[in-house]
C-alpha cells in the first residue's frame, strides 16, 4: 500500500499486526509503544522524522482506548495526570525544538543522533526496571520465609498493593518541602511538592519531543519509583496523561510535515483492540511482576535500532 | 475468598465477563476497520494535498481523524451492545 505523504511503500497487513502487538503492550505497560513502534517504521523505510511524528499520532488514538479501560477499572488519577500534562507539554516543546535544530545538520544526522540516543535510553532503563523488580520479588520472598520460619503470618499483597525495593527514593521526594504542596489521594500519596511532579513530567516531556511517542518507558518508571504511585495507578494515569501530551505533540509535528495519518490509522487498528486486552488484563499481575515483565521489550526496540544503524539502509 | 463464594457460580460469572469482552472486541475491530476503509478510501487524496498546501489544516484533520477513531467508535461500540443486549433480554 502507498502513503503518500511520507512517500512510503508498506504492506497495511504488517501496521495492522505492529499495531495490535504494541496495543497489547501499551495497554498492558501503560506506555505508548514508541521503542517497538519507532523501529517497526523506521524499519520498514518510514524516514526518522516521520516515524516521530507518526508514532505519537497512532499512540494518541490507542491511549484514548486503554486509557478509558483503565478509568474504568480505577486506575487513573486525574489530578495528577491534569498536572504532568503541564510539564509534559512543555518538555514535548523543547523535545522538538532540538529535532528542528537537528534538521540544520541534515536528514542523515537526525536519524544518527536519534537513534543512538534511543539505544541509550532503553537499554538504561531496561537495566534498571529489571534490577529494582528482581531485588522487590527477592525481597518479597525473603520476608514471606523469614515469617514461615518464625512462625508469624505475613500479610500478602492484594493483587494492586505495591511495593518497590526503592521505596526510599520516593519517600525521600515526598519529604522535599518546595510549596505548593499537594495530597493525591487515588495514588496514595499525602503530601508532595507540586515542582517535584512537575520536573518528573518535564524529563519525560522532552524524551516524548525529541524520540517521539509519549515516553512511556521513562514517565511510567519515573512515577513509579521518584513519585512513589503504585504500578496500576502509574500505567492508567500515563496513558491519560499521553492522551493530552500526543495529541498537542501529533500537532506541532503534523504542523512541521512529520506525520503520515494514514499510516497511523492503519496502525491504530490493531493497536485499538490490542489496548483494550491489554488494559484488562492488568488487573491479574501484581505492580513488580508487571515492572520484571516490562524488562525485554525496551531490550528489543534497542535491538531493532542498532540493526537499522549497522546497516545504514531500512529492512524492506 | 474462595470458600466464601460459590465455585461455580464464580466460574459462571467469570465465562459471562469474558464472553462479553469477546463481543464488545468484535463490534469494536469491525468498526475500526470500516473506518479506515472509509477515510482511506473517501479521505485518501484530499487529505494528501492538504498535507502539500495546508499543514495547519492537515495536523487539525490529522488529530480530528486518529480521536475520532478512539472516542467515537468506542461511543457506537458501546450503543450497538447496549442495543444488543436490551433485545437478548
Amino acid at each position: 500500500m502507498d502513503f503518500l505523504v511520507s512517500n512510503t511503500h508498506i504492506s497495511p497487513v504488517y501496521l495492522v499486526i505492529t499495531g495490535f502487538i504494541i496495543g497489547i503492550l501499551g495497554g498492558f505497560f501503560g506506555v505508548g509503544g514508541s521503542f517497538l513502534a519507532g523501529p517497526a517504521l523506521f524499519g520498514v523505510g518510514v524516514p526518522m522524522n516521520f516515524v516521530v511524528g507518526t508514532d505519537l499520532a497512532h499512540i494518541v488514538g490507542k491511549s484514548i482506548v486503554a486509557a478509558k479501560k483503565h478509568r474504568a477499572l480505577g486506575n487513573v488519577d486525574l489530578k495528577l495526570g491534569l498536572i504532568m500534562v503541564i510539564g509534559t507539554i512543555i518538555g514535548v516543546e523543547t523535545g522538538a525544538q532540538g529535532i528542528e535544530q537537528l534538521k540544520h545538520l541534515g536528514q542523515a544526522n537526525v536519524d544518527k543522533v536519534i537513534g543512538v540516543t534511543f539505544v541509550i535510553v532503553l537499554i538504561s532503563i531496561s537495566a534498571f526496571v529489571g534490577w529494582e523488580s528482581w531485588e522487590t520479588i527477592k525481597m518479597q520472598r525473603e520476608r514471606e520465609r523469614d515469617a514461615e520460619k518464625s512462625g508469624v503470618g505475613v500479610k500478602k499483597l492484594k493483587a494492586k498493593e505495591d511495593e518497590s525495593a526503592l521505596d526510599h527514593i520516593s519517600r525521600r521526594i515526598h519529604r522535599i518541602n518546595i510549596p505548593p504542596m499537594i495530597t493525591l489521594r487515588v495514588s496514595g500519596i499525602r503530601r508532595i511538592s507540586l515542582w517535584a511532579i512537575l520536573l518528573v513530567a518535564f524529563v519525560g516531556g522532552v524524551f516524548s519531543g525529541f524520540l517521539g511517542g509519549g515516553a512511556g518507558y521513562i514517565r511510567m518508571p519515573s512515577m513509579v519509583y521518584l513519585l512513589g504511585v503504585p504500578t496500576h495507578v502509574a500505567v492508567g494515569t500515563d496513558l491519560f496523561e499521553v492522551v493530552i501530551s500526543a495529541s498537542y505533540g501529533t500537532l506541532t509535528h503534523a504542523i512541521k510535515g512529520n506525520v503520515d495519518i494514514m499510516i497511523a490509522l492503519v496502525m491504530h487498528t490493531g493497536a485499538a483492540i490490542g489496548a483494550q486486552i491489554g488494559a484488562v488484563s492488568t488487573q491479574y499481575f501484581r505492580g513488580p511482576k508487571i515492572r520484571l515483565a516490562f524488562v525485554p521489550l525496551p531490550l528489543i526496540g534497542a535491538g531493532i535500532v542498532i540493526y537499522g544503524l549497522l546497516a545504514g539502509h531500512p529492512v524492506k | 475468598m474462595k470458600s466464601n463464594g460459590c465455585p461455580v457460580a464464580k466460574k459462571k460469572e467469570n465465562a459471562h465477563t469474558a464472553r462479553s469482552f469477546l463481543i464488545e472486541l468484535l463490534v469494536y475491530a469491525a468498526l475500526v476497520t470500516a473506518y479506515v476503509f472509509f477515510v482511506i478510501g473517501l479521505f485518501g487524496s484530499w487529505l494528501n494535498g492538504l498535507y502539500h498546501n495546508n499543514k495547519t489544516l492537515y495536523a487539525i484533520a490529522a488529530l480530528a481523524l486518529i480521536v475520532g477513531q478512539g472516542v467515537v467508535l468506542e461511543a457506537v461500540t458501546s450503543f450497538l451492545l447496549r442495543m444488543i443486549h436490551s433485545r437478548t433480554e
